[in-house]
C-alpha cells in the first residue's frame, strides 16, 4: 500500500514584491496586485511538496495536491506537479476566495474528506500572505488528527511519523501515529527543480476541479470571524543620517566616529 | 462579569517572560472595560509560587490548572487544560503569547471553541463603536498593517508578538486569589510525544539579550567574512545575527536569524552589512534603538529604517569601521 501524501498548497502574491510596488486599495481592504509580478506557490508549501517527494523517494507514496481559491494562475500551481506530485486538487470557486483561516481550514477539511483515505496530510508553516500559521491547525483539529508544526525532517515509521521540529536553538523529536498532519518550515532544505520530464509529465495532467457546492459548504461558516476594519501600510518616519568620507575606507571611520558620539558604542 | 484571562505559560516552575507582557496588555485592556485580570496555568502541582508571581505582576485572579497529565511537557495537554478552563470561566477575551508553544495553542484553542482569533497581534485596545477588541497586527511580511475588530463571540482570543508590551514593574503588595481547577483529563487528549530536545548552546552573548547586534546579509558573499563580524560583537559585547538568505544558504546555522520567522532582536544598537531591509527581515528588529546599515546600494530599503548608513563595499567600509572601533574601546 502505498503512504498517501495529501500537500495543501496556497496560491500567494509574490513576498519578494519590492516594497515599492506594494499598494493596497485602503477602501476596499485590499492589496492591489503589482502589475507584472506574477503570483507564486506559497514558500513554505513548496517545502512541504519537497517533504512529500523524500518521503516518496525513499518508498512507496502518492501525493495529492490540494488548494483552495478561485483566480490560480496554472502555469503557477501546477509547479507542484512538475516537482512530481501525482495528483491536484483545486476546489475552485468564488465562495471560497480570499477566505480567513477558519473557513479555509473548513474547505480543505471537507476536501480531504472527500478524498478519502490519506495517511499524512503536509501543509506549509504559514502562508506567506497573512503569515497566520492557522490553517493547518484548524484542519487537524477539525479531522481530529494529531499535528505537529514546524518540521525540518520527517520519518515515516511502521505506522508512525517522526518529526524533527525545527526551534530558534536547535530542534525537538516528537512522534505521533498517523493519520496525522504536519507543517514544514524552510529548514528542511531546498525545494527541488522540477525537471524537464517533470514539466512535460505535468503539462500533460489536469487538475480535478470542485467547486463549494461539491464539498456541500455551509455558506455561513465561509464568513469571516472578524471584521477586518483597516489596511494600510505604515509610514516610516525615520531619517537615515548618510555618513560619508573621502572614499568609503573613510566613510567607515567616520561612522564609527558617529557612533562614539552618540554613546551608541 | 467576565474577566480578561492571560495564559499563563510556565517553564521549570517559572513564568515565561512573555506572561509579564500579556499581562500589561490584559491591565491597559481592563483599564477600557473595568473587567479583572486573570491567569490560567496549567500545571502538574508543587509550583505556589508562581501565583504570586502573576499577581505581583498584575493578575487579580491565578487559576492553577491541575492535572497529572501536565507533568510531562504536553501541548496537546496544555490546549485541553485550557479549552477546560475557558469553558469554567467564560472569559470575554484570551491572551496568549506568541511564543514557539502558543502560536500553536491559539489557534487550536480558537477552534476548539468555535470562536475566532487574531494571529501576532502588536496592539489590542477596546473599540469605541463596538466595544469589542480591536487587535492590530503586521501582514503581508510587514509590508501592510491590519486592524481586526472581534465579532460578538466570545472569547476573542488574541495572540501577543513577543516583546512589545512592557511588564509592570512587580509589585508585591498586590493582592489576588488563587483559584484551583481540576482539569480531569482523558489520557486519549495527548496525541503527540516529546521524544527529545536537542538545543544549540550559542557561545557568548544570546543575541536575545545582547545590547548590540551586528547582523550580516547575502550582500557578504559568503560564511568567511561573518569572522569579521564576529571580531566586531567581541569587542562591542555583542552578538551576530544574519538574514534568512544566508541561513538557507547554509553559510551560518538557523538559529542565527533574525526576522518574521527567526528571532526577535530588541538590542541598543544593531549594524547591518549586505542586508536588503525585506520587511519580513526587519519584522525582527523594529524593536532596535538604532539601526545602522552599510550596504552599496543606497536605494536599499534597509536606508528606510536605518538612522545611519554608509552606501559602499563592505569590503572597503568594514576593516576601517572595525579598526576604529578598536581603538575608541580600548581609549
Ligand atoms: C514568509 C517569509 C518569511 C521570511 N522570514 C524571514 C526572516 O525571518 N528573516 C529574514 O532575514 N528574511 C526572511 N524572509 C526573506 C526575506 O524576504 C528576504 O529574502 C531576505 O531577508 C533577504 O536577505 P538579504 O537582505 O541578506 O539578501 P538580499 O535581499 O539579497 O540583499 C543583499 C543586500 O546586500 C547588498 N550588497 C551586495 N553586495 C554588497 C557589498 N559588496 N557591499 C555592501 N552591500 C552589498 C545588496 O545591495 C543588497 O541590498 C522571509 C520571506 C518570506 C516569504
Ligand atoms: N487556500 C489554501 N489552499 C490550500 N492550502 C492552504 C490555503 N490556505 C492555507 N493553506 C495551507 O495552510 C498553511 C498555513 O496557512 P496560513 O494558516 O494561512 O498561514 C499554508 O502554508 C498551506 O499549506
Amino acid at each position: 500500500m502505498p503512504l498517501k501524501i495529501v500537500v495543501c498548497v496556497k496560491q500567494v502574491m509574490d513576498p519578494e514584491t519590492p516594497v515599492s510596488a506594494f499598494k493596497i486599495d485602503r477602501d476596499a481592504k485590499r492589496v492591489i496586485p503589482a502589475p507584472g509580478i506574477p503570483p507564486v506557490v506559497n514558500g513554505f508549501d513548496e517545502n512541504a511538496v519537497e517533504a512529500a517527494l523524500r518521503l516518496k523517494d525513499g518508498g512507496d507514496a502518492e501525493i495529492t495536491v490540494v488548494s483552495a481559491g478561485d483566480n490560480f494562475v496554472m502555469d503557477v500551481m501546477k509547479k507542484p506537479l512538475s516537482m512530481g506530485a501525482d495528483r491536484m486538487v483545486l476546489v475552485q470557486d468564488e465562495a471560497v476566495e480570499d477566505l480567513d483561516g477558519f473557513a479555509t481550514a473548513y474547505t480543505l477539511a471537507e476536501a480531504i474528506k472527500k478524498l478519502g483515505e490519506y495517511d499524512l496530510i503536509l501543509c506549509g508553516r504559514q502562508a506567506s500572505d497573512w503569515d497566520n500559521a492557522l490553517v493547518p491547525l484548524g484542519i487537524a483539529e477539525m479531522l481530529g488528527l494529531p499535528c505537529i508544526t514546524m518540521a525540518q525532517k520527517i520519518e515515516v515509521t511502521d505506522g508512525g511519523v517522526i518529526v524533527e521540529r525545527a526551534m530558534s536553538d536547535g530542534y525537538e523529536v516528537v512522534e505521533a501515529s498517523l493519520p496525522a498532519l504536519v507543517t514544514v518550515s524552510n529548514e528542511l532544505g531546498e525545494p527541488r527543480y522540477p525537471t524537464l520530464r517533470g514539466i512535460m509529465t505535468a503539462s500533460r495532467k489536469t487538475p480535478d476541479i470542485w467547486s463549494a457546492s461539491d464539498l456541500g459548504l455551509d455558506r455561513a461558516r465561509l464568513a469571516p470571524s472578524l471584521e477586518l476594519a483597516d489596511l494600510f501600510v505604515p509610514v516610516s518616519d525615520r531619517q537615515c543620517e548618510f555618513i560619508e568620507g573621502e572614499d568609503e575606507a573613510d566613510a567607515g571611520r567616520q561612522l564609527a566616529l558617529r557612533l562614539r558620539e552618540e554613546k551608541l558604542i | 462579569m467576565t474577566e480578561i484571562l492571560v495564559v499563563g505559560e510556565a517553564a521549570n516552575e517559572k513564568l515565561q517572560p512573555v506572561v509579564g507582557e500579556l499581562l500589561a496588555a490584559a491591565r491597559s485592556l481592563s483599564a477600557s472595560t473595568g473587567e479583572e485580570v486573570s491567569v490560567a496555568i496549567p500545571s502538574a502541582g508543587g509550583d505556589e509560587e508562581i501565583s504570586s508571581e502573576a499577581i505581583a505582576l498584575g493578575a487579580d485572579r491565578v487559576y492553577m490548572i491541575r492535572d497529572p497529565l501536565l507533568a510531562e511537557p504536553s501541548l496537546d495537554a496544555q490546549v485541553a487544560a485550557i479549552e477546560t478552563a475557558c469553558r469554567q470561566i467564560e472569559p470575554s477575551t484570551v491572551l496568549v503569547g506568541r511564543t514557539p508553544a502558543g502560536r500553536d495553542l491559539g489557534p487550536r484553542l480558537a477552534f476548539r471553541l468555535g470562536v475566532g482569533m487574531a494571529q501576532d497581534c502588536v496592539q489590542i485596545e477596546l473599540d469605541d463603536a463596538t466595544q469589542r477588541v480591536a487587535a492590530t497586527r503586521p501582514v503581508y511580511g510587514g509590508n501592510a498593517v491590519a486592524r481586526m475588530i472581534f465579532k460578538d463571540a466570545n472569547p476573542q482570543i488574541v495572540v501577543l508578538r513577543a516583546k512589545v508590551y512592557e511588564p509592570l514593574e512587580p509589585d508585591s503588595s498586590r493582592k489576588g486569589d488563587v483559584v484551583a481547577i481540576q482539569a480531569n483529563l482523558d489520557a486519549s487528549v495527548i496525541q503527540t510525544r516529546l521524544v527529545e530536545t536537542v538545543n544549540r548552546e550559542a557561545e557568548g552573548v544570546r543575541m536575545e539579550d545582547a545590547p548590540i547586534v551586528i547582523g550580516g546579509g547575502r550582500g557578504l558573499g559568503g560564511p568567511e567574512p561573518f569572522e569579521m563580524l564576529e571580531d566586531l560583537a567581541k569587542l562591542l559585547g555583542g552578538a551576530v545575527g544574519a538574514s534568512r538568505a544566508v541561513c538557507d544558504a547554509g553559510w551560518l546555522d538557523h538559529s542565527y536569524q533574525i526576522g518574521l520567522t527567526g528571532k526577535t532582536i530588541t538590542p541598543g544598537l544593531y549594524i547591518t552589512v549586505g542586508i536588503s531591509g525585506a520587511s519580513q527581515h526587519m519584522a525582527g528588529c523594529s524593536g532596535a534603538k538604532s539601526l545602522v546599515a552599510i550596504n552599496r546600494d543606497s536605494d536599499a530599503n534597509i536606508f528606510k529604517e536605518a538612522a545611519f548608513g554608509v552606501v559602499g563595499d563592505w569590503k572597503n567600509v568594514l576593516p576601517s569601521f572595525i579598526e576604529t572601533v578598536r581603538e575608541l574601546v580600548k581609549s
